[in-house]
């Protein structure tokens, strides 16, 4: 037989307390932990938000708000990216570059990759090894060699559009190799085996098989390309000619150097929208392609893993 | 034959590229740096054999490098400033990237997305958006008044060591986090399991089985931002500019745009990039022996 104890009123444990055990349940998950990875995420997103907020203020500070305007993007007759020439030709500069960029990087790169996956002989191991050197390489230190070599050996290219777009495509073409490079390890070489034994020369059977396979790699390669061309200062920078050839990471940095406008926010906008909207077709066509293949979100990390090259 | 040649033929225009433009032009620097200088009208005059090479402008650089130099200090605080980004983004970014791997459930691929972002924000933007909230009357200023942690305003860009560290943290962690994150979520749970019905207490399995699996992770990331921030110069510039906080890019910046003597400034590219290439090395060290020791812990 058992007694049921009189149920005592037990005193109701106050708000600080009830958050703590929730913290402290050794049973949950680490709570801590995802409040601290929820305050990084904020504090590295909400600051650019912020900057995107000022680039539609309707006067000229970039830290009192007043009222939502378009002025800095066309309103304003003078200083509004629109009627800024030095803004809108940076503008013109920067997509000019990051297009012709991926128009010559990817089919270089692509072709690097399926080379380097497939040579052995003599020589693949050393341009295996030149091709990694441009990731680890510091920009400062390639903006001063291009610098250099157009200035005293290459001497027939001057510093300009030409030379900043030779610059980006050196350090572009490794990138577009990594992640080629990554698809064709996981495609492996069986398609390819098979359809030799169908008959097919190595040159079909590159053109018929491998390369429609490769198509989600190129295009995430593609938009990779275009992302680290339009974020580039360094290498713009050192092989600028001045005004006309200025980028917008250069007219951005020039301008936080000065006293800027909110017209700095608003061309900033334009190419964070810009780029994150090509970024992201490139990861929905990476989706698309290599549906059922994988577990859904490795696309993010593939498409990240451009940057991680251990 | 030319299924022999197909595969190198492919790789042709790529491999010719990256010699034309990232092998010369590096040669192209030590040609400049150990070259020497028009005596009437300063401009460098590069040699190309190596059996001339003048070392004088290497011994100058080095000389104001050692102690005592013009350029001690700057040295210094380079590798102090890196130094402490570096920690900092580690303690900020290893829980940052243990908990999406480990904990975010369904979270995952949203925090994933949220984490990767600021990959494509250009970094310029994302420095422009500090210099706005660090402005004198800007919102970080105005939230430290309200909340009476000043009681005036602070001059945050005016030439501040910890802004600058503080940039270099902001502008660098992305990258950090993504191999951390590669390092962490690649661990099979299965050890983990182990190591807990063995009695292992969480931190203790986290001690002895977590932190050293994602050893190779932890060192990629650091030397993933380590080498360009120690050829960073926009940061201070952008969020200082004072020379109190100039970092040995700002010198190599300095001797090439508007500098005297571009001779210089290659020869301290020199050095700098061969103190990162003995960098990168000791690096490749670490990571083969970390794979080893990985593969010790995964054999168990």
């Amino acid at each position: 037989m058992t007694t049921v104890a009189e149920p005592r009123a037990r005193p109701q444990p106050s708000t600080l307390t009830r958050l703590r055990g929730w913290f402290r349940n050794p049973w949950g998950k680490p709570r801590f932990l995802g409040v601290f990875t929820w305050a990084y995420i904020l504090w590295s997103i909400v600051p650019v938000l912020i900057a995107v907020q000022f680039s539609f203020n309707a006067t000229r500070s970039r830290t009192a708000w007043d009222s939502f305007s378009t002025r800095w993007y066309w309103g304003d007759p003078v200083d509004s990216v629109l009627h800024d020439p030095s803004l809108s030709h940076a503008l013109v500069q920067s997509f000019k570059l990051a297009a012709a960029d991926v128009l010559i990087a990817v089919p270089i790169g692509v072709l690097l990759a399926l080379g380097l996956a497939r040579w052995r002989g003599r020589g693949s191991g050393t341009s295996n090894f030149i091709m990694l050197f441009p990731l680890v390489t510091p920009e400062i230190v390639m903006g001063v060699s291009l610098l250099l070599v157009f200035s005293h050996v290459f001497t027939f290219i001057e510093t300009g559009t030409l030379a900043q777009l030779l610059g980006h495509v050196t350090f572009s073409i490794s990138f577009v190799v990594v992640i080629v490079r990554g698809r064709l390890f996981s495609i492996g070489r069986q398609y390819e085996e098979a359809a030799a034994d169908l008959g097919a020369s190595p040159f079909v059977a590159l053109t018929r098989v491998l390369l429609p396979l490769l198509t989600p790699a190129i295009v995430a390669s593609a938009a990779v390309v275009f992302a680290i061309s339009a974020d580039d200062f360094v290498i713009s920078q050192w092989l600028s000619s001045g005004g006309s050839t200025d980028t917008v990471p250069i007219q951005i940095y020039a301008a936080t150097r000065a006293a800027p406008l909110p017209s700095v926010n608003a061309i900033a906008t334009i190419m964070m929208v810009s780029t994150l909207l090509i970024v992201a077709v490139g990861f929905l066509t990476w989706r698309f392609f290599t549906r059922g293949e994988r577990r859904a979100g490795t696309a993010a990390e593939d498409m990240g893993g451009a940057f991680n090259i251990t | 034959m030319y299924r022999r040649w197909l595969w190198p033929g492919l790789a042709l225009p790529g491999v010719l590229w990256l010699v034309l433009l990232f092998v010369v032009p590096f040669y192209a620097v030590l040609g400049v740096a150990l070259g020497t200088v028009d005596p009437v009208l300063f401009q460098p005059v590069p040699i190309w054999n190596p059996l001339d090479w003048n070392v004088g402008w290497l011994n100058e650089v080095l000389g104001r490098l050692a102690p005592g130099g013009i350029w001690f200090d700057v040295g210094i605080r380079t590798i102090v400033y890196v130094v402490v980004a570096l920690a900092l983004c580690l303690l900020i970014g290893y829980p940052v990237a243990y908990f999406t791997a480990r904990h975010a459930g369904r979270w995952k691929g949203v925090i994933l997305i949220l984490i990767i972002l600021p990959l494509w924000i250009s970094y310029m933007m994302r420095m422009l958006a500090w210099v706005n909230l660090l402005q004198e009357d800007g919102y970080v200023n105005q939230f430290l008044m309200f909340t009476h942690v000043l009681s005036q305003p602070r001059d945050w860009l005016g030439g501040s060591a910890s802004t600058v560290i503080f940039a270099l943290v902001y502008g660098y962690i992305p990258y950090l986090i993504l191999p951390l994150f590669a390092s962490l979520d690649r661990i099979d749970r299965s050890h983990l399991e182990a190591a807990r019905d063995l009695g292992a207490s969480r931190w203790s399995a986290f001690r002895s089985v977590t932190l050293p699996l994602s050893k190779t992770g932890i060192l990629g990331g650091a030397v993933l931002i380590t080498l360009p921030m120690f050829g960073d110069y926009y940061t201070p510039n952008i969020v200082s500019g004072a020379p109190n906080t100039s970092m040995i890019g700002n010198q190599i910046d300095l001797y090439f745009h508007g500098g005297p003597q571009p001779t210089i400034g290659a020869a301290l590219t020199i050095v700098l990039a061969a103190f990162l290439t003995i960098l990168m090395l000791y690096y490749l060290r670490s990571i083969h022996r970390a794979q080893r020791e990985a593969g010790a812990v995964g054999a168990l």
